[in-house]
Parts: structure tokens; sequence; C-alpha cells
């Protein structure tokens, strides 16, 4: 996996970057499902390795054909030491964080064990991601949806040319 | 402008995938409370379909005069979503708490489930809506370099 991601910010052509891409986001889709997240892989293969990868196609093909080649700068004296120090920083910080599965971890005690026992009396729904998603979390879903909208919007007044 | 694909193994394969791929999006869209799923990949699911065969037949096709008609629904995902949050405050509750929901012969449970399926529904037109109409305006400029050519 991180092959395809080192291959994707390496690779010079810029149309093999996006199918490296498309394939990163396929084995991430592959080690959220292993972790038992299957709603969060489902999204990743689909959006992740299907639309992205068309969206991207589609404004390389409406690029001019010189564009496709890359010219980069090599990175400056203040990235290098700065961003092995910020790895590092993270590293040390994640070693407090709770072990997977935890179950003494802050997440797993504030109000998940509500969801989970309540969910199916409250809502008939097996999924518990989706009536939290969709019920006890409502309003923050249907903000996404309005982001969503007003991308797609964006995107169809600063793209389309014709009146 | 997208053109119809040349060759006929793609063709014949869209034609065929098209209808499986819609169908599978609908299958996660109502399945999404009892398996993995749910109105936003369903109506990514949904969405792809569409500019597959956007992709294959091109815009002129018959498909693709469907796809560019869905693009008049843009909103209407956001309707249905702010609809059934309204109709809860109609039905004396909060915005968007499905128990309140005026419909005779269910119960509270039934309600909210109810609920969940109509605004993941109103996620999965916008999703797919959004996706059609970004594919659309990313192929739209090469219509105006084709009017300039001829």
């Amino acid at each position: 996996m991180s092959l395809a991601r080192a291959g994707a910010i390496m690779v010079k052509d810029l149309m093999s970057a996006v199918l490296l891409l498309g394939s990163y986001s396929f084995f991430l889709s592959l080690v959220w499902a292993s972790q038992g997240a299957v709603d969060v892989a489902f999204v990743e293969a689909v959006v992740g390795a299907g639309l992205a990868t068309v969206l991207f196609l589609l404004t390389l093909f409406g690029t001019a054909p010189k564009d496709t080649r890359l010219q980069r700068p090599p990175p400056s004296l203040i990235t290098l030491i700065i961003f092995p120090l910020l790895g590092v920083l993270l590293l040390y910080a994640a070693k407090d964080l709770p072990g997977f599965g935890d179950p003494n971890s802050p997440a797993s005690l504030h109000i998940s064990p509500t969801y989970l026992e309540q969910s199916y009396q409250d809502t008939l729904t097996p999924n518990v991601v989706t009536s939290v998603l969709m019920d006890y979390r409502s309003l923050d879903t249907m903000i996404e949806t309005v982001v969503i909208f007003t991308a797609g919007i964006a995107c169809a007044l600063l793209l389309r040319r014709q009146a | 402008m997208i053109r119809p694909h040349d060759s006929i193994i793609v063709q014949t394969l869209g034609r065929f995938l098209v209808p499986v791929v819609q169908i599978f999006g609908l299958y996660v869209l109502f399945f999404g409370q009892y398996g993995p799923g749910g109105g936003f990949v369903g109506g990514v699911i949904l969405g792809t379909g569409m500019i597959l065969s956007v992709l294959i037949f091109g815009h002129s096709g018959s498909r693709g005069q469907i796809a560019k008609k869905v693009l008049h629904a843009d909103g209407v995902g956001m309707l249905i979503y702010a609809g059934v949050g309204g109709l809860c405050m109609i039905g004396g509750g909060e915005f968007l708490n499905y128990a309140n929901l005026e419909i005779p012969g269910l119960e509270t449970a039934s309600r909210r489930s109810l609920g969940i399926v109509l605004t993941q529904i109103g996620v999965a037109i916008d999703v797919a809506v959004t996706a059609v109409s970004i594919v659309f305006s990313l192929s739209a400029e090469e219509v105006i370099e084709d009017s300039i050519n001829v």
C-alpha cells in the first residue's frame, strides 16, 4: 500500500499517478474492511477507487497534453528538517492512544454503549452505523448533503463555460 | 463532448453492465439498514452507472440524454431530506425527529425506520445528481472547442 502511495507521489506521468492513487484507495478499503469498518471500506472503494479516478481522468483529458508532465522543484532544507520532526512527534503522541478495541478507552465509554444497545429498539435498524448516521446524527448528515450540493453547484458554475 | 465509443465489445458490455450497476446501487441504497451501505454509497453507485453510460454511449446517445434530464433534479434530494425534517416539525416534534412523522398505524420505531429510508433516498438523489453534474461540467469544455473548430 505504501508502495502505491509513494509511487503516486514520485511518478512523473500524471496518468499513472491517477491510476496508482486509485489502487491505493482500493488497498486502503481492504485495510478498513480488515479492521471491521465495512461501511467505511465500501465508501472508500466506491468513491476513492471509482468516482475520484474517473473525475481525475476526465480532468486530465480536459487539459492540454503538454500539462501532463510535472516539473517539481526539489524540497527545501526547512521541509527536510521539519517534516521528519513532525513525524517523530506524531509517533511519540500515538504511543499514548488507547489500544485498538480497548473497552476502557474514552471513545467506547461515553455514549457508544447506549447506541449499540438501544438502536434496534429505537429505530428497527440492524445496522448501527446507519441508525447513528441517519437518525441520532441526522442533522450532521443533512448539512453534509448541503456541502455536496454546494460542491456540485460550484463545479457547474466554475467549469461550465457555455451560457 | 464525449462521443460514443467505437469498440463493439465496450458497447455490448456497457449495455449489459449499466443496468446491473444501477440495480446494485438501488440494492445498496435500500439495504443500508441491514448491511453495509446507505444513501451516500448507493447514490454514488447510481451516479457512476449514469457516468458509465455517458462515457460509453456519448453525450448525444439516448442514455446521455436521460442523464442530462436527471440534472434538472438538482436540489430535489435536499428538498426531500429537509422536507422530512419539516414534516417532523409539523407532526409536533423537533426537526428531523422521525418519531413525530404523522403516519397512522405505525409504531414509533418503524416511523423512525421509515424516516431513515426517506432521508437516505434524499441523500442518494443529491449525491448521484452531483456526481453526474460534475462529470458534465468537466467534459462540457470540449463542446466549445468543437464548435469553434467547426
